[in-house]
């Protein structure tokens, strides 16, 4: 109801924002995957401790925190002026602004930048904003290959696989998955490469020092870009994105809108939030700024592509458009105690984690992505690690009733819709809920020893896994009218 | 000071000895508890199951029921939660700014258990007696919605005869999350396992919590193991002055 009509969200067909299979039966698979549950439970559980360790240092860590929270609300309350601003300090720059409604023309026009070129391969920097458009595929069908240049993007590219973390998109692989895939798929590997870490390093080196000294064109993507001065910023841990950023002749950026920040004073706030937040290290390894072009130094041509694909539709719901904060740390997936037993892939979108069950459904509209508000018990850790205090568990609710409006309007109530109703009305007043809790303790029947071990759908979800105690003989609302000199008040 | 009871609906229906023992309870400390007979439910399982326009009238309702009183306790961090952190946002979304601000007045007079019996009573030793090896579980919306912190813990540390066993990876959800444990049952199930497990590592008799929900998922989960480990709501153990288990 407080989303404006007409605002375009991400479109079907395109991209990988929307999964195959709602995630109950998507999580359902991947819960019987136990390599996977080891892999992921061993992961996190390592990342947790480390960001832990990071943020406790900092006396100031929930200032921060305000703050990173405050510079993104007011800069999306006058985010056309913010970008409009990076557009002409690009431009003067000697750089140039492309404007993409969507993922389709995001596609097409870095495909065609790509092609003016006359290149065949490019070099890319891990990046969110290409995933989600499935840029390397638009490219593909252009018969343009997109070599992944970052560690992990480069073993789900080489295994034909997705992404199933922000930060560490090969989480659900270990070591010895990761040199069967290297031997099974990286060309001219040595054969008796071993799974020690150390080694698996230096064959992606190998392979990845011949792309970088040949390619002519990089795609990247952005963490932010300072308006004041049309400075675009990518941060890593790796120094394979500054290669690309740096030696490549044609530089070409997809940045989502929402990634701009007014000032250099700005970005000085999310530069120490987000290393803490995600690898837990008080700084990364590397921060490479460029600004336009500089003659005789790095690229020389350099494309910005800013990308809406939805954005603009999620900042038109004031209750969910902190979602657009997001600075893509992935504390959140990293804490989650469902994300850490079904992995990303479950969510279907390249955006896992709580923070992709409340940015996916709005990118795409709800009724795409509808599963995901559910995939959480609003335990709350996310809220607590969330650099920018994004409220995700206050806007998975709000989306469930988005989507129970959406589904509702003008269609026969479902029997989840009809028992909530029933419950409602039970629950309308103390007469009704008497005879409700009379009704209940009819389910004494089902109970063998106080217990209650099995009963019809939807309730076997219940007890497919756990008992349920038989209702007492007594309600309490009984027990207190037995009691002298008490009676109702 | 007179006290009104909020049972919550689950407590009332499925957990009578709960919500008894918190009357016997603050009884005991000196106070005079009401049972306002009015009360149903707090409307929680409806706002976070996306049924707002439902979850409205519920609102309206508790707070019709709970307005008369100075002071509103439940044996519930969960219920507490809505209360204080969702009422206003359903009223003010049906667009009713006179009910949004009754329940925020409403929200500043309801406590959880342990935070009333701690901030507004100021007392630590409840004079309970319970001689057995308890874990205790701290609910998600005690913690994170609440904050109550170590306040339960405290209670707890001041019963005489306790044995209390620390929990390991205590602040992990239990994986209720009212309808996500029916929506979600697989995912809730394999989080359901992994608390249970720590629960059986300890070694205690009792796992307790401020909540009858989450104890209802965890002490289902034990019962299909056949566990000995007996479910007791906080409220039970600091009521306890006889030494037996309840």
């Amino acid at each position: 109801m407080t989303t404006f009509l007409g605002m375009p969200h991400a479109p079907r067909g395109v991209g990988q924002l929307r999964g195959d299979e709602p995630f109950p039966a998507a999580a359902h698979k991947a819960l019987a995957d136990q390599q996977l549950r080891r892999n992921l439970g061993h992961a996190t559980a390592t990342i947790r401790g480390k960001r832990a360790r990071a943020v406790a240092e900092l006396a100031d860590w929930e200032q921060l925190r305000e703050a990173g929270e405050a510079i993104k609300a007011a800069t999306m309350a006058r985010l056309d002026e913010h970008l409009v601003a990076l557009e002409a300090a690009v431009t003067a720059r000697g750089g140039h602004v492309h404007w993409a409604r969507d993922a389709v023309e995001a596609n097409r026009i870095v495909t065609d930048l790509v092609r003016a070129t006359g290149a065949t391969e490019v070099v890319k920097v891990k990046s969110m904003a290409t995933q989600e458009i499935g840029l390397n595929e638009a490219l593909e069908s252009a018969g343009i290959t997109a070599v992944e240049t970052d560690l992990a993007e480069l073993i789900v590219q080489l295994g034909h696989d997705r992404p199933s973390h922000i930060l560490v998109p090969a989480i659900h692989r270990n070591r010895t998955e990761i040199r069967d895939i290297f031997l099974r798929h990286m060309p001219g590997v040595d054969p008796g490469l071993t799974d020690e870490p150390r080694r698996l390093a230096m064959a992606a080196r190998a392979h990845l020092r011949a792309k970088f000294l040949t390619a002519k064109v990089a795609v990247s993507g952005a963490n932010f870009a300072v308006a004041e001065t049309g400075t675009v910023t990518v941060v890593e841990s790796e120094g394979n994105g500054r290669m690309c950023l740096t030696l490549p002749d044609t530089l070409i950026t997809v940045m989502g809108i929402e990634k701009v920040v007014p000032t250099w004073t700005d970005l000085e706030v999310f530069l120490q939030l987000l290393p803490r937040s995600s690898t837990g290290e008080r700084m990364n390894p590397y921060t490479s700024t460029w600004t336009g072009v500089t003659p005789g130094d790095g690229p020389q041509e350099f494309h910005l592509v800013l990308l809406d694909n939805g954005r603009t539709a999620v900042l038109a719901d004031p209750a969910g458009r902190s979602a657009l904060h997001c600075i893509r740390c992935s504390a959140c997936l990293n804490v989650c105690p469902v994300y850490e037993r079904t992995g990303g892939h479950a969510y279907g979108s390249v955006y896992p984690g709580p923070i992709g069950a409340i940015l996916s459904p709005q990118l795409t509209g709800i009724e795409d992505n509808s599963s995901l508000p559910y995939a959480s018990s609003l335990c709350g850790a996310c809220y607590d690690v969330c650099p920018v205090r994004i409220d995700i568990p206050s806007i998975l609710v709000h989306l469930r009733g988005e989507h129970v409006e959406a589904r509702t309007r003008g269609r026969l109530p479902s029997a989840e819709a009809l028992a909530m109703a029933m419950a409602a009305w039970a629950m309308g007043g103390p007469r009704r809920f008497r005879f409700a809790e009379r009704l209940l303790r009819l389910g004494r029947v089902f109970a063998r020893s106080g217990r209650i071990r099995s009963l019809p759908p939807p309730l076997s979800a219940w007890t497919a896994a756990r008992d349920l105690p038989a209702p007492p003989a007594q309600t309490f609302r009984q027990w207190w009218r037995t009691r002298p000199g008490d009676g109702p008040r | 000071m007179r006290v009104a009871l909020f049972a919550t609906c689950l407590a009332d229906a499925m957990f009578p000895h709960a919500a008894q023992a918190t009357v016997t309870l603050l009884e005991r400390l000196g106070h005079d508890v009401a049972f306002p007979a009015g009360q149903t439910c707090c409307g929680q399982m409806h706002i976070n199951t996306g049924y707002r326009r439902q979850a409205r009238n519920l609102v309206r309702h508790h707070t019709d029921v709970f307005e008369p009183y100075d002071a509103i306790v439940a044996p519930s961090g969960s219920c507490v939660g809505s209360v204080r952190h969702q009422h206003t946002t359903i009223a003010r979304d049906a667009g009713d700014e006179r009910l949004a601000a009754r329940t925020a007045q409403l929200a500043t007079r309801t406590w959880e258990l342990s935070e009333f019996l701690i901030d507004v009573l100021g007392v630590e030793d409840v004079g309970a007696f319970f001689p057995h090896r308890v874990t205790y579980h701290p609910t998600c919306h005690s913690l994170r919605m609440l904050r109550v912190g170590d306040k339960p813990l405290r209670l707890l540390r001041a019963v005489r005869g306790i044995d209390l066993v620390e929990l390991p990876a205590a602040e992990q959800c239990c994986g209720f999350g009212g309808t996500f444990a029916l929506k979600n049952a697989d995912t809730s199930a394999a989080m359901l396992a992994d608390k249970t497990g720590h629960i059986l590592a300890t070694g205690a008799d009792v796992v307790t919590a401020g909540d009858a929900s989450c104890l209802m998922h965890i002490g289902g989960g034990l019962s299909r193991l056949e566990s000995e480990v007996r479910p007791l709501h906080l409220a039970q153990i600091l009521a306890a002055t006889d030494g037996s288990r309840p």
